[in-house]
């Protein structure tokens, strides 16, 4: 709980940071288009259509498809222009926040403008007011605790979603909530909720105090929100603004995906480069598969551990029955050095793959060992698979292959799956091999018989910048080779997982392991 | 002085006003009075582009409005309506100092313009200058809007049924403080009315329209003694009425024991 609290200023900051940049961004937009719709009548369905569509599109699907596209648009700047555009990290989720809340600053301008009352607007144009001084003196003052309401409304949204832009490689109160429900630490998933509850609420009250305060012409109140309102604003200014001061050297950016593995590998991987060559460097965890890579391939983190099979099947997407293990490590090595400039520094000497995992009663009882067993039950199972899972070339072949067919599938986060198949919620589930949970719940992995899930070797890949200009870090880095197996990997995760441990400490225990067991 | 050479307005297929023409002296105050539907809100609209011609014009102190943008000659004339808009975010000051306001008066000037006008119509400066519109009833509020019509010393003052919405003891007291005021200032006016009465007490002359046109301008003494068609007999033959009607009870009371 304490090590929780510790995170919270910086995440705070960073939520807050988030809000209010896609906040004001979002009035700056809102209130000229409402301002512009309510002049030219014949723009507002349009106009008003397009807000309320982007209102529907799911928030995290919104931030999700904020990354393709940014990274499209950069490769078209960059072409034409020059300019890199990074599509993960603040951007992304400045750009989807920001477009979050248009739709209630929009319709209040728009609502607040067009019901001042006919008999205002007669008399402004008859003490001989120009347009825009008849906008600006009367129509604005009279719609502004409208827009203000607004703005409320955009608030406790674009608060609420800040949460889930951490996918997308931006630092929110959302890093609580994943990393916390994926190594099963609900003390920060409270931490997260809470403080971004909390959040909301302070914001939400004082603009309301700000909207009351202009309903009423009550200087006092509009005066305290304003202060509140701007107090905050320096604060996030500040804070932004050192993060922006020239490092004597940039920290490295160490990318982890949505699994407790990967925060713990994250962990050693930086506590290693720290104690070998002094470099520090700041995690961006809770990274979508294809975002890991995407950003590594960018530049826009350093460095990662993904695993070989990930790479052969989604971005070589090659199909069909995988080689030899050294095969396909050498054919991913191969692929990503021509292709983009990607390292692959070390294999950590452990794999994980997608294996299906049933309890071990249950397996027992149907008489299941191996994948080729399940065909003739399926049709009474339901499986249950991770949020890629179904969507991956090892689940089409294993379909194809094996001729599965289950009663039910169903996606849910994985960190849940493990007390479904304990209920039976599900029969079978998509587990990693070196899960820990696989032995805490008495699960049985069943044998790919056939072998159609590839190997999955842990490799730790290093991006074309960090090649080109940090060789010894590329050295410390290739030191790690062989340095974890598939049992020691199953312990770590369990530490985090089952034993209360964070990603931090199973880390430095095994990095003190290490260094004990080397002298 | 201000005329209307030709006025026409079609919103539509309809014809709202058709080729009207009238010429109003310098502190003389032209009543123009009909029913609803008549074409007198939207002939005085014309006189300050509120609405525009869709052929004549108009001239103010000779000078054709058409060349005049809108709100230029929106200050140099007054405008006041039944339905008031005082600004409800602006004090009572301020409200009445708009106008000067926006000619980028000087504020001691805009400040002593506003007490001599709130002085003018009857509402004691120290009360209300710093009062919102929504303070005062529906009376003040009316007064602040003439005062705020003036605020500028408009060339002409344009009022479109300004008392109508009132009480009648409070609509006969600003009756009779604007006939003062008008006395005070000379100012030249157009005033809309329905009320036969109301434009027989404040015209100097009273143009009657009827489904566009304007079918007779006079004194109302000419308009009483020689109505020019059927439907202005009619219309002056309402207040004939209503004046025995109360003769004749006001000649019974005095008579009575």
């Amino acid at each position: 709980m304490i090590e929780q609290l510790a995170l919270l200023p910086g995440f705070l900051t960073a939520h807050l940071q988030l809000s209010l940049v896609a906040l004001a961004l979002g009035t700056l937009i809102s209130v000229p288009l409402g301002i512009l719709v309510t002049r030219r009548r014949e723009l507002e369905p349009g106009v008003l259509g397009v807000a309320s569509v982007i209102q529907t599109i799911p928030s995290l699907a919104l931030l999700a498809i904020m990354v393709p596209t940014l990274a499209a648009i950069g490769a078209f700047t960059a072409r034409v222009f020059g300019i890199e555009i990074r599509s993960i990290g603040y951007l992304p989720a400045i750009v989807a926040l920001t477009l979050y809340s248009v739709l209630p600053i929009l319709r209040n301008t728009v609502a607040g403008i067009q019901g001042v009352a006919p008999a205002l607007v007669e008399a402004a144009r008859g003490v001989g007011m120009t347009p825009s001084q008849q906008l600006r003196r009367v129509e604005l003052p009279l719609a502004l605790p409208v827009i203000v309401a607004g703005l409320r409304t955009a608030t406790v949204w674009v608060v609420g979603t800040a949460t889930l832009s951490t996918p997308v490689g931006a630092t929110s109160l959302g890093n609580f909530i994943f990393s916390g429900l994926q190594t099963r630490n609900f003390n920060a998933v409270l931490v997260g909720c809470i403080a971004s509850a909390g959040l909301a609420i302070v914001l939400d009250q004082t603009i309301r105090l700000l909207e009351v305060g202009l309903r009423e012409r009550h200087r006092g109140r509009v005066v305290a929100a304003a202060a509140v309102l701007a107090v905050l604003s320096a604060w996030t200014v500040g804070s932004a603004a050192r993060s922006w001061l020239p490092a004597d050297r940039a920290p490295l950016s160490i990318g982890a995906k949505t699994f407790t593995e990967q925060y713990v590998l994250s962990e050693i991987l930086s506590q290693w480069l720290e104690a070998r060559v002094g470099r520090s460097s700041q995690p961006v965890s809770s990274l979508g598969s294809t975002v890991a890579f995407d950003a590594l391939r960018t530049d826009e983190i350093d460095v990662y551990v993904d695993y070989s099979g990930t790479i052969w099947a989604t971005i070589m997407k090659r199909e069909g029955l995988p080689e030899r293990r050294e095969d396909v490590l050498e054919a991913v090595r191969a692929y990503l050095a021509d292709e983009h400039g990607v390292e692959v520094v070390a294999a950590l000497g452990f794999e994980n793959t997608y294996a299906l995992g049933m309890a071990g009663d249950r397996a027992r009882e149907l008489g299941v060992t191996r994948i080729s067993d399940l065909p003739r039950v399926a049709s009474r199972l339901a499986i249950g698979g991770d949020f890629e899972f179904f969507a991956r070339a090892e689940w089409k072949a294993l379909e194809q292959v094996y001729g599965l067919a289950f009663r039910e599938q169903r996606t849910m986060d994985a960190s849940l799956m493990y007390s479904a198949v304990e209920t039976g919620d599900v029969d079978v589930i998509s587990a990693y091999s070196t899960d820990g949970r696989i032995s805490a719940f008495g699960l049985s992995l069943l044998e790919d018989d056939r072998g159609v899930i590839p190997p999955y070797d842990a490799i730790v890949l290093a991006s074309p910048r960090l090649v080109r200009e940090e060789p010894q870090v590329i050295e410390a880095l290739r030191e790690l080779s062989g340095a974890i197996d598939a049992p020691r990997m199953r312990q770590l995760n369990h530490a985090v997982d089952g034993g209360g441990k964070s990603p931090r400490q199973a880390a430095a225990e095994f990095l003190a392991d290490r260094t004990g067991s080397g002298n | 002085m201000i005329e209307a050479a030709q006025l026409s307005r079609q919103f539509g297929a309809i014809t709202a006003v058709d080729a009207v023409s009238f010429r109003v002296e310098a502190g003389e105050c032209l009543v123009l009075l009909g029913g609803s539907g008549s074409g007198k809100t939207t002939t005085l609209k014309m006189l300050n582009r509120l609405v525009e011609p869709s052929s004549g014009h108009v001239r103010l102190g000779g000078t054709d409005t058409r060349e005049l943008e809108p709100h230029v000659l929106r200050r140099r004339v007054g405008y006041a309506f039944q339905q008031i808009g005082l600004f409800p975010h602006l004090s009572v000051a301020q409200n009445i100092g708009v106008t000067p306001a926006l000619l980028g008066w000087e504020s001691v000037r805009i400040a002593a313009r506003v007490d001599a006008l709130l002085d003018l119509v009857d509402l004691d400066p120290e009360v209300f200058r710093q009062r919102a519109p929504s303070e005062l009833s529906g009376g003040q509020q009316q007064r602040v809007g003439l005062a705020r019509a003036l605020a500028a010393e408009p060339e002409v003052l344009l009022l479109d049924e300004p008392f109508g919405a009132l009480d009648p003891i409070t609509r006969d007291r600003l009756q009779q403080a604007f006939q003062r005021i008008r006395s005070d200032l000379g100012v030249t006016v157009v005033f809309v009315t329905h009320d036969m009465t109301e434009a027989l007490l404040l015209g100097d002359r009273i143009g009657v329209m009827n489904e566009g046109a304007l079918v007779q301008i006079g004194s109302p003494r000419e308009l009483l003694s020689a109505p020019a068609d059927a439907y202005v007999a009619e219309l002056m033959a309402t207040p004939r009425r209503q004046a025995e009607v109360v003769d004749r009870l006001l000649a019974e009371a005095e008579g009575a024991p």
